[in-house]
Parts: structure tokens; C-alpha cells; sequence
């Protein structure tokens, strides 16, 4: 298992895991969702390539209503 | 019911609004926030007529199972996004945001919003030069809320802005065009577009803000806290349509004496 903060909160995920499969471990749709790993984006074509590594800071954004 | 004749529709035919090399034919931008559902935004948005609408971008709730995301409701065919930095006090935080924003919709443009005060929400016109200057070097359409400030407004130009959005008066207070001197005056001496961005609250004030000569506005309270946001929303729609004609048409004078409209001479004696 893996320590990682998702969103503000720890948590346990499966290892080994890549940026996409953290999306599915949650029930997100990567085409709906941006991620941010450790300040840095990590853009749709590279989700299923890119680790989740111990200790990431990660971040899943979308679009809500706003003014 | 009388229809108005074609030559009158062509006479009144207004040019597209365009930002950043891209045409709209809507003056009036919407924004998403602070609906009771979303249905009632849909029908509100179609109602307005508005191509533009703005986004905010936060976190995915991840307790909630509940479709909470905007975009399933706004259509990409009919809808041109526009993601916004709002809640954003800080040039670097501004700057995440917006590419964040850009990553989730699938164009460059972002109102920027970089907030000062948490009282009044006025702009940290400091921060906001900073964030623009690194997003437009970044290749973004940086379309700026900022305060009715000439000085502020010219250096956003400067900074490479495809438009200006200064405030008509506080986010959210429905105050209406406080400054229409100063709104002028920024109309007069910049040559991007100007939206004006947040304050309008009923449809005349939407249609005073156009009469001053500015290029569209944008607004959300107004529609989303209306008693009904679907009327109003087709209120607003014609206040937009009207003010801005009016301001093309030309407005009659301002006189401190009574002129009469019918003839002076040929009275009965």
C-alpha cells in the first residue's frame, strides 16, 4: 500500500499504481478530471504512464458552477 | 402582432463581439454560479442567449457519489468555456488555476481574477499584472476583472490582455454601473475589448453599462439570485441588445430647457 494525500486527505491506495488507476481506484472518469501531482499537471495522455509514488501530493479538479 | 421589416432588422444588424480572434455573437457573458439546480441554469443560460459562460475550477468532491461536475450541462457545440481564477488571492495561486482551468477546457482563456479583499472582493490590481504577464507569456487569452481604475486598465492592455473586465460595481452586490464616468473613460483610451464584469442586478443596469459604449457584460448574481433567473435571464438578454443599440443610435443631447416636439407655428388664433 501506498500513503498518498488526495484532495487534502490521506489515504491508503494499492500499490503499484499509476495516475490512472488511482482515477479508477476512485470511480472517476479521466476525461472529466484534471490531475495535479505534486504541483505539476499531468495531462490526460500520460495518466496511465505516470506512477503514484509514497508521500505524492495529488490533486483532482473539475469545472463547477462559477461567476 | 406586427413583425418588423427586413430592412430594419439589416439596419440594426450590430457587428460580432470579438476577443482574442474569436467571434460571439452574444454581448452578454454568463456565468454558472449559485443556481438553485441545474436545470433551472440550462433553461436560464438558453434563455440569455450568452455563447460565453464561465466555470469555476475546485476540487472533485470525493465523498460524494452525486454528478457534481458543470460541463455535462453545457454543451461544447453550443457553449464556449470560459474558466475563471475566482477565490484566488494571490498572483501564483491565479496562475495554477488558470492552468488547471486550461487542462480542463480545452482553450487558452481564463478570466482572471486575482482577489485583494475578502470584505469587498475588489482586485489586488498588483497581483493581476503579475498573473497576466505570466499567463499571456504562457500563450493564454488572459481577460482580466480588475476595478474601474484608467491607470490599471491601460498597464492590463499593456500586459497583453484580449480584453479588460472592470467591475461595474462589487461581485455579487447588484449595485449597478456606479462609475459610468470612469467606464467611459476606459472605453475611450483602450482599444481591446471592454466587458464589464460583476454589479449589474436588474436589466436597466445592463442597459445604462452598454449605453456608456462597452463591448459585452458578464454577470451571474443577477440571473442566479432573480426571484425567477429564466425571465430575467431573457430580460437581460434584451436590456444587452438594447443598450448597446441605443449607444450605436446615438443619444439625443442632455438640454437644461424644454424643447417642443411639435410645430410652434400654424396654432389656431
Amino acid at each position: 500500500m501506498l500513503t498518498v494525500t488526495v484532495n487534502g486527505d490521506t489515504r491508503q491506495v494499492p500499490a503499484p499504481l499509476t495516475l490512472a488507476g488511482l482515477l479508477e481506484h476512485l470511480g472517476l472518469d479521466p476525461r472529466t478530471v484534471v490531475v495535479e501531482q505534486n504541483r505539476a499537471i499531468v495531462r490526460r495522455p500520460a495518466l496511465a504512464e505516470t506512477p503514484v509514488a509514497e508521500g505524492d501530493v495529488i490533486e483532482l479538479v473539475h469545472f463547477v458552477g462559477g461567476g | 402582432m406586427s413583425t418588423t421589416a427586413p430592412e430594419v432588422i439589416a439596419h440594426a444588424a450590430d457587428t460580432p463581439l470579438v476577443i482574442g480572434g474569436q467571434s460571439f455573437h452574444s454581448r452578454l457573458l454568463v456565468g454558472t454560479g449559485k443556481y438553485r439546480d441545474n436545470a433551472e441554469m440550462v433553461r436560464a443560460l438558453d434563455a440569455s442567449g450568452a455563447d460565453v459562460v464561465t466555470v469555476a475550477v475546485r476540487r472533485v468532491d470525493l465523498d460524494r457519489t452525486k454528478e457534481q461536475g458543470v460541463l455535462y450541462h453545457l454543451p461544447a457545440d453550443r457553449y464556449f468555456l470560459l474558466a475563471n481564477t475566482a477565490g484566488c488571492y494571490t498572483a501564483d495561486e491565479a496562475i495554477r488555476y488558470a492552468r488547471l482551468g486550461r487542462e480542463a477546457g480545452f482553450n487558452e482563456w481564463v478570466k482572471l481574477e486575482v482577489i485583494g479583499d475578502k470584505e469587498t472582493l475588489l482586485p489586488d490590481t498588483d497581483g493581476l499584472l503579475v498573473a497576466t504577464r505570466t499567463l499571456v507569456k504562457e500563450g493564454f487569452q488572459v481577460l482580466a476583472y480588475t476595478n474601474d481604475d484608467l491607470i490599471t486598465a491601460l498597464r492590463l492592455e499593456e500586459a497583453g490582455c484580449a480584453a479588460v473586465m472592470p467591475l461595474a460595481s462589487p461581485i455579487g452586490s447588484g449595485l449597478g454601473l456606479l462609475n459610468p464616468y470612469s467606464i467611459r473613460t476606459i472605453k475611450s483610451r483602450l482599444s481591446v475589448p471592454i466587458i464589464v464584469d460583476a454589479g449589474v442586478g436588474t436589466a436597466s443596469d445592463a442597459c445604462v453599462t452598454m449605453e456608456q459604449g462597452v463591448d459585452g457584460i458578464l454577470m451571474n448574481t443577477a440571473l442566479a439570485e432573480a426571484a425567477d433567473p429564466v425571465l430575467m435571464a431573457w430580460a437581460m438578454r434584451r436590456a444587452v441588445e438594447a443598450g448597446r443599440a441605443a449607444w450605436r443610435a446615438g443619444r439625443m443631447p442632455r438640454r437644461e430647457t424644454a424643447v417642443p416636439s411639435s410645430p410652434t407655428t400654424g396654432m389656431l388664433r
